[in-house]
């Protein structure tokens, strides 16, 4: 079944305008449809969307706390198994960078060794966006935030490197791992329909713009995103059972874009041009990743 | 019916199998890490159908557990001290969601020190999580507790997630005869597991947790609030319904000798055979001395406990657990239920067996001692028993 005509997020939440989370979600739950439960860490999404009495779920859904999306999911996943309902029902989990890399990492990994059979799509706006813009270990490299502040005895801002979220869930040897880019809108949504199709553990790593925080022009939320992947600073890739060795490139960009291009237009890495050879660094850093894997493709 | 010998953790296990608890996600915790380990036997020789879920936290154990029961699944956990300490949080969420999800509590000191043995400390930390609280005085009362905190906490007047406590190794892993009741009697006493509350169900889409702002939010609170004065009735309701179905009868404050007694102590848990002891080897030597046990602490029976010691003159309660800046708990609870009584006991307390510190006959007589020299003389409101007072003075300064 084909449930593309519907939303089962509804609009008139309350998301910042150009706010890619409700994008994210929209379309996994379009390729989902209505047999579908939500599971959902805090962070912005549960706040903007379920502003009591209303709610934009048009399908069950709970939040519980920040640290135990995962936890809560492996619960609903037993519960209807005892029940004999569990046939046909999609779990789905959305948490932020906070509740998925940091405080909600260690539920996250049990629930993927237990190997529940739950979709679990993390929306990364690189920081905690929710009690505004704080760093988080998913906050790249030279990004300000108000934890990471830029100054004399701090130029760089954050001085520390991105987790790999996604590459340490796939390490987990979990059946689907997959990195994604609303941009990208086709390549998203053969991701998303490839690990409802799995049966298992299935992470998706959806990279989503916060024009707040990320400091940018609400209008520009899909190019910058854009110019993340085609500056291969956010590469589209696919890993199925832990396999590294196989790892898939889903889009390969003809001529990688500088940089530059990416960090130009947001606020949080002005301060880098201060410094042309720290963006330098970050250059090099990207081509030594696509030098890496490019070649297995 | 069949009789066993079971430790504690096995009986609240076995209340599980014979309750048709659906979910059992668990954390293993000194003392109640047997209870995951009965569970995961049961389940594999096919004695028991349930989903166990062997969670990476008690965290984890508890959020797991609200999931399943927000799913409409009769859902028990058990666990203990720490364990109980770091699922604080979500103890919180499992009551204001309302899911009747039931706990069995090794009740076991905190750290630091760190330290295995028996305190109620751990649930008396919780008193303020919404969930309801019964003791256990041995094994038995551990199985039929566990069956009774289902029935209540499901019960649509109710629908408040309970724990049952249970003294860390005098109960959790000593063996005692137990009276496991037949599954068919148990259904007839909690009804097959079917919510009766609306769950997470793709066919009727309802949105659990929201954000809630303060033009709303106070009437969550007062709903539990009404909700746990109403269970006061439903408990009495079910431990007479258990006694006319298993012939074993319960109250939320039990009364032994203290008819016309003078002195009246308290106790709750384990600590109350010995007491019972004492009382009587008391009373061979002609002293009025009763004693009132607690089974019920959330809610507290206010009023069964003024009922039953208005007519004493003091009441020496017995704490196993300390708020350290003021009293042990029970203490507390039962002056603030005389707070508007004008004729009231002298209420005394008096902190022992923390950590595990045995509990002995010498303890309750030197409490009764203590009790009764204050009928002529000042004695102190708060007493420590069978501490080494002087090693602290030394340390801390004389009080």
């Amino acid at each position: 079944m084909n449930f593309e005509n519907q939303e089962f997020f509804a609009p008139g939440h309350r998301a910042c305008a150009g706010c890619a989370a409700p994008i994210i979600v929209k379309w996994v739950l379009k390729l989902a449809g209505p047999n579908t439960i939500v599971v959902n860490a805090t962070g912005c999404l549960e706040v903007f969307s379920t502003p009591y009495p209303h709610t934009s779920w048009r399908l069950p859904w709970i939040h519980v706390a920040f640290e135990n999306a995962s936890a809560v999911a492996s619960g609903i996943d037993a519960a209807l198994k005892a029940q004999g309902k569990r046939e046909g029902v999609n779990i789905i989990v959305f948490g932020g960078d906070g509740g998925t890399s940091d405080i909600g990492l260690q539920s996250l990994s049990g629930m993927a060794e237990r190997g529940h059979d739950i979709l679990y799509v993390m929306y990364d706006n690189e920081a905690y966006m929710n009690t505004g813009i704080q760093r988080s270990s998913s906050t790249p490299f030279g990004a300000w935030t108000t934890t990471s502040q830029v100054g004399p005895f701090n130029i760089l801002g954050k001085n520390e490197f991105k987790k790999p979220i996604a590459e340490i869930m796939a390490a987990h040897k979990i059946p689907y791992v997959a990195t994604v880019n609303p941009a990208f809108l086709s390549d998203m949504k053969m991701k998303i329909a490839k690990a409802l199709e799995i049966k298992g553990p299935k992470f998706i790593h959806a990279i989503s713009s916060c024009t707040t925080g990320w400091r940018h022009d609400p209008s520009k939320t899909i190019e910058i995103m854009r110019l993340a992947t085609e500056t291969g600073i956010f590469p589209l890739w696919e890993i199925e059972n832990g396999d590294f060795s196989k790892m898939r490139l889903t889009y390969i960009p003809k001529q990688r874009k500088p940089v530059e291009e990416y960090f130009k237009p947001q606020g949080r890495f002005r301060h880098l041009f201060q410094d042309p050879e720290k963006i330098k660094e970050i250059q090099k850093m990207v081509d030594e990743w696509w030098a890496k894997f490019e070649n297995k493709n | 019916m069949v009789m066993m010998m079971l430790k504690g953790n096995e009986a609240t296990a076995y209340a599980a199998k014979i309750a048709k608890v659906q979910v059992i996600p668990a954390y293993p915790i000194t003392p109640s890490t047997l209870f995951p380990e009965k569970v995961s036997e049961l389940i594999a020789n096919g004695e028991m159908k349930a989903e166990f879920i062997p969670v990476e936290s008690e965290h984890s154990a508890l959020s797991a557990a609200i999931g399943a029961a927000a799913t409409g699944a009769r859902t028990m956990t058990a666990t203990a001290s720490q364990g109980l300490a770091l699922m604080h949080e979500v103890l919180f969420i499992a009551s204001g969601m309302r899911l009747p999800i039931v706990m069995a509590i090794g009740n076991r000191a905190l750290s630091a020190p760190v330290n295995i043995w028996a305190e109620q400390q751990d649930t008396i930390a919780q008193r303020d999580s919404g969930w309801l609280q019964f003791y256990a005085e041995n094994n038995q009362e551990a199985l039929d507790l566990t069956l009774i905190a289902f029935r209540v906490a499901e019960d649509e007047r109710v629908l408040l997630p309970a724990m049952m406590g249970m003294d860390a190794f005098v109960l959790t892993h000593t063996m005692e005869p137990v009276d496991v009741p037949d599954d068919k009697l148990v259904e007839k006493f909690l009804g097959p597991p079917k919510p009766k509350y609306p769950i997470l169900d793709p066919t009727k889409p309802a949105t659990f947790g929201a954000f809630v702002f303060p033009e709303h939010y106070m009437e969550f609170r007062y709903s539990q609030f009404v909700a746990m004065e109403h269970s006061k009735k439903v408990i009495d309701e079910a431990f007479n319904e258990f006694k006319e179905l298993f012939g074993r009868e319960y109250k939320k404050v039990t009364g032994f000798m203290n008819e016309d007694a003078e002195i009246l102590l308290v106790t709750m848990g384990s600590m109350t055979g010995t007491a019972r002891e004492a009382v009587r080897k008391l009373r061979e030597k002609g002293e009025k001395v009763g004693l009132i046990k607690l089974t019920v602490f959330r809610p507290f029976p206010k009023e069964e406990l003024i009922e039953i010691t208005k007519n004493a003159k003091i009441i020496a309660v017995v704490d196993r657990n300390i708020s350290v800046g003021f009293a042990g708990a029970i203490f507390t609870e039962l002056a603030a239920s005389y707070n508007n009584i004008k004729e009231k006991p002298k209420i005394l307390d008096f902190i022992l067996g923390l950590g595990g510190r045995d509990i002995r006959l010498e303890d309750y007589y030197e409490i009764y001692n203590k009790a009764k020299e204050s009928l002529n003389k000042e004695v102190k409101e708060i007493n420590w028993i069978n501490v080494d007072e002087e090693a602290v003075y030394e340390v801390e300064g004389p009080l």
